[in-house]
């Protein structure tokens, strides 16, 4: 099983639109973040499995083997 | 007197009088500038019962003490009158350069009273100050008319009503360098009311700064955050406003058929990414601007490219009307700056219509049209945008605003406004602070009262929980004093994603010679805020109408991340009112207005 995940912005450069990354039991936001190089700090937003929250909390919330994370640089407008 | 230019032209189109006047500088600094001191003049000269299209209502055009400086984006103006849609206080904000002009023509503000008796338009050019014919230019388009008037006064700005201001649209805009608007609030339409079709500004002057060294030293600090900051120096620049089209869907807030729903699963085709990637030809900056939001798109209507939505437009013109194609959102932005409309209540108002349309109370026999107003028919937007702006056939009831058609229809309910005013695209039912702050808006329906999206969903200044109640009166109050405060200055409200109210207060305080600290602009900002609470209250305005669309307090959310919540406004506003110092009516107090200096 492969976990989905969302790319936005410059976070799709080198990366695409959609990474799947393979599934092992009990891992977090932050093991999916490792294997894509990205790094906590450069995080604005986070969604996992469709709940989102602060991002160093969600980064330990253990994600579902069918889930999917959303993974947001600093991005605003109005 | 630093900071401003001294001086305020007043021009009454009834007589062609043409005079100015000392600005007075303690009232200045006690408003600030732009929407702060707009509001504090034009209160203090017309009953806020007026008819807004009578001549006895006055306009007020006018920048901040920061228009016109080094400071990042200090370019902006203000147009403050009483709105034909809202029948609220209007402050309607626009980019560009014009604001920052008419401080260099030798302007702090014009205030435009009476009526011509036929098209005119303002010329200035620093103290040549002339009110000329515009019959030849009544009727054209919004960019035909600026080429016309740049071509008579070459090196001028040109702000200018299109077509739906001459016809008295509630949604009309005032535009400036052909594709920044003072869009909201209907501003446009009085404009029209006063046969005022357009001002040129022209000059070279500058304000004398109280510290020159000082605000160098601050300018550079505050472009260096800027600069610096992931958002102000990297999203904006990089995707525009549009950046937020996947983040807000995501999160399941983001409005589809006229906020039936709250997931688009096509956004990817008008998100910021898809626009950067296949549409973009450059950067749009405004005056002094180190962001740079504003695109420059790739269009049929110009080998040379044209001005390009921002994220509420892809949102309004795509998924609000369940039509996903980026080529038609361009288009519809192309013609409402054009005609001169307000892109959100435009776009909101062919919403509501679709929905009428579904619900049967529109018929195509009403429509006397073969194209229908029907979610997902892509070939309606733009015919019926010319049609509204034109006020042709059933354009002539679009032209109203999504409120006056539904209840045309006897069921305002599925108009998604607050206070007539259309709202922007954010669900409030997955954001509780922001359905506050739209509910509480002295505007009606707005994201730029006070951006909550800022913390609930962008984690800006820090994450908070969307759903939660608890503190989001304090977050919405603080967010709006400050708010107040950076429309004031004649700065750019996105500047705040980097700075803070220590920042403003330092630019001020350089410039101004002040010694404001973050509290005192904040105050500032609260006083200003509860003056147009003041004058909507005199203008009839209750507080029963601090509230919002049926559907987002009683419907849950259907689907996606925010499924099954509605907005709990009953429980927060009681809180909101208290944070304020308001009573339980949502009345300010006496204590808490003098405290304000408003008795």
């Amino acid at each position: 099983m492969a976990i989905k995940v969302k790319l936005f912005a410059n976070f799709r450069e080198g990366r695409g639109k959609i990474v799947e990354v393979d599934y092992t039991p009990g891992m977090t936001g932050q093991d999916v973040i490792d294997s894509l190089g990205i790094t906590a700090p450069e995080i604005a937003a986070l969604i996992v499995d469709g709940v989102d929250g602060k991002v160093d909390a969600m980064l330990t919330v253990p994600i579902k083997e069918d889930g999917y994370m959303a993974i947001f640089p600093p991005v605003a407008g109005g | 007197m630093f900071g401003y230019m001294g001086k305020i032209l007043r021009i009454n189109l009834t007589t062609g009088e043409i005079g100015t006047e000392d600005l007075d500088f303690e009232l200045a600094k006690k408003y600030i500038g732009g929407r702060g001191l707009g509001t504090k003049l034009y209160m203090d000269e017309v009953d806020p019962k007026v008819d807004p299209f009578a001549a006895e209502n006055k306009i007020v055009f006018i920048n901040g003490p920061l228009s016109g400086t080094a400071t990042p984006t200090g370019g902006r103006y203000m147009v403050v009158t009483k709105s034909p849609l809202t029948g609220c206080i209007a402050s309607s904000n626009s980019g560009g350069e014009w604001g920052a002009y008419l401080k260099y023509a030798g302007y702090d503000a014009i205030i435009v009273e009476g009526k011509a008796s036929l098209p005119v338009y303002i010329s200035i050019d620093e103290e040549k100050v002339e009110i000329l014919p515009a019959l030849d230019l009544w009727g054209k388009m919004v960019s035909e008319t600026s080429d016309a008037l740049k071509e008579k006064q070459p090196g001028a700005k040109v702000l200018t009503i299109g077509p739906a201001g001459e016809k008295l649209s509630q949604m009309a805009a005032i535009m400036n360098e052909k594709d920044r608007a003072a869009g909201r609030s209907g501003v446009g339409a009085v404009m029209g009311s006063k046969n005022l079709k357009a001002i040129t500004v022209k000059g070279n002057l500058k304000p004398e700064i109280a510290n020159p060294d000082g605000l160098k030293a601050v300018t550079k600090e505050c472009r260096t955050l800027i600069k610096e900051n992931g958002v102000t120096g990297g999203g904006l620049p990089t995707y525009g406003t549009a950046v937020l089209v996947n983040i807000i869907n995501e999160h399941g807030v983001y409005p589809t058929n006229n906020f039936q729903g709250g997931v688009d699963p096509n956004a990817e085709a008008v998100s910021g990414e898809t626009l950067t990637e296949k549409y973009l030809i450059k950067r749009n900056p405004c005056h002094h601007c180190p962001i740079g939001c504003g695109r420059w798109v790739k269009s049929d209507k110009s080998p040379d490219g044209i001005g390009g939505p921002e994220y509420e437009t892809l949102w309004v013109f795509a998924a609000d009307l369940g039509i996903d194609d980026m080529e038609v959102v361009i288009d519809a932005n192309y013609w409402c700056n054009e005609l001169g409309i307000d892109t959100i209540s435009a776009g909101a108002t062919l919403a509501a219509a679709m929905e009428l349309y579904q619900r049967g109370y529109i018929t195509d026999e009403m429509l006397d049209d073969d194209v229908i107003l029907k979610f997902g028919n892509a070939d309606s937007v733009v015919h019926w945008l010319k049609k509204m702006g034109n006020r042709e056939g059933f354009g002539d009831l679009l032209a109203r605003g999504s409120y006056r058609l539904a209840d045309f229809f006897g069921v305002p309910e599925y108009s998604m406004s607050v206070k007539k005013q259309d709202l922007p695209a954010y669900d409030p039912r997955g954001i509780q602070g922001m359905g506050l702050q739209y509910a509480t808006s002295n505007r009606g329906g707005c994201h730029v009262r006070g951006y909550l999206i800022s913390p609930e969903i962008l984690g800006l200044p820090e994450k908070l929980d969307r759903f939660e109640l608890a503190g989001k009166p304090t977050w919405a109050k603080i967010f709006q004093d400050l708010t107040a405060v950076i429309d004031s200055t004649g700065l750019c409200l996105f500047t705040s994603f980097a700075l803070g109210a220590q920042q403003y207060a330092d630019m001020l305080n350089e410039t101004l010679g002040t010694n404001w600290s973050a509290d005192d602009v904040l105050l500032a900002g609260e006083r200003i805020w509860n003056l147009e609470k003041l004058f909507n209250l005199e203008a009839g305005i209750s507080p029963d109408e601090d509230t919002l669309p049926p559907r987002l307090l009683e419907e849950e959310m259907p689907e996606g991340p925010t499924k099954g919540w509605v907005h709990k406004l009953d429980e927060l506003l009681p809180l909101y009112y208290k944070e304020r110092g308001w009573d339980e009516d949502g009345i300010p107090t006496e204590e808490r207005l003098e405290k304000l200096g408003l008795l």
